[in-house]
């Protein structure tokens, strides 16, 4: 977070009913950093507001510790002979990066080794990272969503991705860069996946806009209209989540694009696919899904503050590269960060 | 539900097939290839490890030697393997207690626990007339506990209501209390998705488990979780010693890595998969079928069975001298044969057995549906006899006639007719080549209409 916006400190009373839309534009609901740094307390876990790199780091621990305990026994010297490229292989492996990815990795690595004529085992941990910054540095291109008025925000996943969750994050991330933003409900499948998007609104000042039942395109159409009128800078549309296998929720998540470009032939600007860093070489196959489905223009990677390794990026840098946009190292409401691959890197193994 | 699993192996299998002899340097070659199928399942790296070591000892011992051929020896010690790997049998739910019995539902965010709470609420409702009691403990999301509240209405179960403001061991007490002056045969708690490594939120669930004593502690997973399922599960099994798995998302394209390494980390059996969103998308999880679909052999052993059940033997042997004599295969028998398949339980079910039907693809599988076996059947219906003794007969007037009786169009009556055609040129083959090749041409069979 960089840009320390200052606006209006007081948020707008939540609207959660689409019959708002008729109202004169909204306050623009920004919040000063002091309040974005308040707003953390609130979540379970009450840490002390730490730099970039410690968050992400702090978030990453568990990764790193999994590979790095590995790692340590790889680097600690000696030769690099067969057994050990063997080794490195099972790592990556575990780490979730993919059979393709790993194998790209360790050719990289071997071709690194005899071109430098590197001997030492303690010397392949540098020549692993340049592998793994040149595989996911591709993946590393930050969301601009400057040029459109208001920016629409598309978001896809499967179920338990952490959709909602993430949404929050996204909206409170660009309001702390004085963004107003209109959340859609567009998750009109799953029970109470509404109320959990309007309480989420009303705890944190974002307005929302649901209907009582019906069509998912419905409301992204009105929430682009409602938002044209208001003013609104970013309007983001929550999906019910679906398994790409469920070819007719695929159909009718292509409906929700189709109907959104309907009310602004210039959008969605953004199509995101939210990914759970726990899964495995699944992911992989959600993102080709989607991707043939909607054209996917970027990933948030969410848990990677558990004990999940996210190596399945690599998988997808490999396979089907699509920029990774954010990543999500914690359950506190900024603990959603856009995504360095250096830093993941590092993070990784240091 | 496998299927990608099933093909990878069954890809891996089949190379082994062409070798008369198994040598040692072959099994090293093709124990790699399946260490590395199962790698990409995500199945985690002891198991494999574990699963590779045991296939090898075994394959290299006198097994392999026998009346089989190599392939298919080796083919038995990997599904031997495999279903030892995911437990013996499948196991029900443990509900003798005294009642009510508590069901303590515990796993990651997002793994599926409010919706498969009220999956297993139905199910213990409609299969065991049981009187549950739903409720939620996770006071963190937001409109969790709405969220059990409108399932439970769904599935007409009584719901206990809980608040953001209380603590979840208060909650849990209270639910419990209520349960036992109702009456109520099953409790289920619901409780917020945590990481093992949040030592706050697990502490609050072992403080839940302690109050109320269940019966069943289930831990669901998700079917797409990678390498790290097996972590979580052995974090969660060591705060909450779990006595049962519950497996969800298993309609997904996931490699299903998670149900084989879950088990075995730690040793406690999956109970239940979950299979859709909808609250009857609950089944019981059998490991021998998984074992063998996973191996690409299909469930070819249920399917024997099935077939030896249903089919009429006389009528199987009727066509098989038929077919040997070289006499045509006439729409009648293509006709009795789809009447047999219906008897095994439809075309979706047959396939969903048939070996490497992995390899058919997601769209071809979505496509054979029983709709389009029930149009084929309306359609040779609306033929006389002597049509679909003679198939050369049908001109554009007769087909006309046809498409009108069976309420189609005359395309379709031309479609079924060169898929007839095709049948016709694979019974052929079935005369020559066996059982098993017939099996794999059935499958291209019936392309959707």
């Amino acid at each position: 977070m960089f840009s320390f916006f200052k606006s209006k400190s007081t948020p707008p009373p939540v609207e959660p009913a689409s019959e708002q839309a008729a109202l004169p534009v909204a306050q623009v609901t920004a919040t000063e950093p002091a309040q974005v740094s308040a707003s953390a307390p609130a979540q379970p876990q009450d840490k002390p507001r730490a730099s970039w790199a410690d968050r992400l780091k702090a978030g990453l621990a568990k990764t790193r510790n999994a590979l790095g305990k590995n790692l340590a026994s790889l680097f600690g010297g000696g030769q690099i002979d067969e057994e050990l490229y063997e080794e490195l292989e099972t790592v990556l492996i575990t780490a979730d990066m993919g059979v393709d990815a790993t194998h790209h990795l360790l050719k990289d690595v071997r071709d690194r080794v005899s071109l430098k004529g590197l001997k030492d085992a303690t010397e392949l941990k540098g020549a692993l990272k340049e592998s793994l910054t040149g595989l996911i540095g591709p993946l590393e291109a930050p969301l601009d969503i400057k040029g459109h008025k208001p920016f629409i925000l598309m978001v896809a996943g499967v179920n338990g991705a952490g959709k909602t969750t993430s949404i929050g994050k996204l909206a409170k991330y660009f309001q702390s860069q004085g963004k107003s933003v209109l959340l859609a409900a567009g998750d009109t499948f799953r029970a109470a996946a509404r109320e959990q998007l309007v309480v989420w609104g009303e705890r944190n000042g974002v307005q929302v806009i649901a209907q009582e039942s019906g069509d998912a395109a419905a409301v992204a159409f009105d929430a682009v209209n409602a938002a044209k009128a208001r003013g609104i800078d970013v309007i983001i549309v929550d999906t019910a989540g679906r398994l790409p296998t469920q070819l007719h929720l695929m159909e009718e998540i292509k409906k929700v694009k189709r109907v959104v470009q309907k009310a602004d032939e210039t959008g969605p600007h953004e199509v995101l696919l939210v990914l759970d860093a726990n899964n495995g070489q699944n992911a992989l196959n959600q993102v080709k899904a989607f991707d043939d489905a909607l054209g996917l223009t970027g990933l948030v990677l969410t848990k990677l503050d558990g004990t999940a390794k996210g190596g399945v990026i690599a998988a997808i840098a490999k396979q089907r590269p699509v920029p990774v946009r954010f990543i999500g190292v914690g359950e506190g409401i900024d603990d959603l960060r856009p995504f360095t691959a250096t830093d993941y890197v590092d993070a990784l193994f240091d | 539900m496998f299927e990608n699993l099933s093909g990878r192996l069954g890809g891996v299998v089949k190379s082994l097939r062409g070798n008369a002899r198994l040598t040692e340097a072959n099994i090293q070659d093709t124990l790699r290839e399946v260490r590395m199928a199962l790698l990409e399942a995500d199945v985690a790296l002891p198991v494999v490890k574990q699963f590779i070591g045991d296939i090898k000892t075994r394959a290299l011992g006198q097994e392999v030697i026998g009346s089989l051929t190599p392939g298919q020896a080796f083919i038995g010690v990997v599904y031997e393997e495999l279903t030892k790997l995911m437990g013996a049998q499948n196991d029900a739910l443990n509900l003798a207690a005294v009642p009510p019995a508590v069901v303590l539902m515990a796993g990651l965010q997002g793994a599926g626990k409010t919706t498969t709470s009220g999956k297993l609420a139905k199910r213990l409702k409609e299969e065991q007339k049981k009187k549950v009691l739903l409720v939620s403990a996770d006071v963190y999301r937001p409109a969790a506990i709405e969220q059990l509240k409108t399932v439970a209405a769904q599935i007409e179960v009584e719901w206990f209501p809980s608040d953001v403001s209380q603590k979840p061991v208060d909650i849990a007490l209270a639910a419990l209390d209520y349960a036992k002056r109702h009456f109520h045969d099953v409790l289920i708690v619901d409780t917020a998705g945590r990481l093992a490594i949040d030592e706050a939120m697990m502490a609050e669930i072992k403080a839940v488990h302690a109050a109320i004593k269940p019966i069943e502690t289930l831990f669901v997973v998700d079917a797409m979780q990678g390498q790290d399922a097996v972590n979580t599960a052995q974090a969660f099994n060591e705060a909450l010693s779990l006595t049962g798995v519950i497996l969800t998302k298993m309609d997904g394209d996931a490699r299903g890595g998670a149900a084989l390494s879950v088990r075995n980390v730690t040793g406690k059996p999956i109970k239940f998969i979950g299979v859709g969103e909808k609250l009857s998308g609950i089944e019981p999880f059998h490991p021998d079928r998984m074992a063998s679909r996973i191996l690409g052999m299909g469930d070819v052993l249920s399917l024997i069975e099935d077939v030896q059940k249903t089919v009429d033997e006389a009528e199987a042997l009727k066509m098989m001298k038929k077919v040997k004599s070289g006499k045509g295969f006439d729409l009648e028998d293509f006709k009795s044969q789809i009447g047999q398949m219906k008897k095994m339980g439809g075309m979706s079910a047959l396939l969903d057995k048939l070996p490497g039907a992995g390899q058919l693809g997601e769209i071809a599988n979505n496509q054979v549906t029983d709709k389009a076996v029930a149009r084929i059947e309306g359609i040779i219906n609306s033929m006389t006899p002597a049509e679909r003794r003679k198939p050369e007969l049908l001109k554009a007037s007769r087909k006309r006639r046809i498409a009108t009786g069976a309420g189609v169009s005359v395309q379709e009556v031309n479609r079924l007719l060169k898929q007839f055609e095709e049948t016709q040129k694979m019974m052929k083959q079935f005369s020559k080549g066996g059982m098993m090749k017939m099996m794999r041409g059935l499958k291209g069979m019936m392309p959707g209409m």
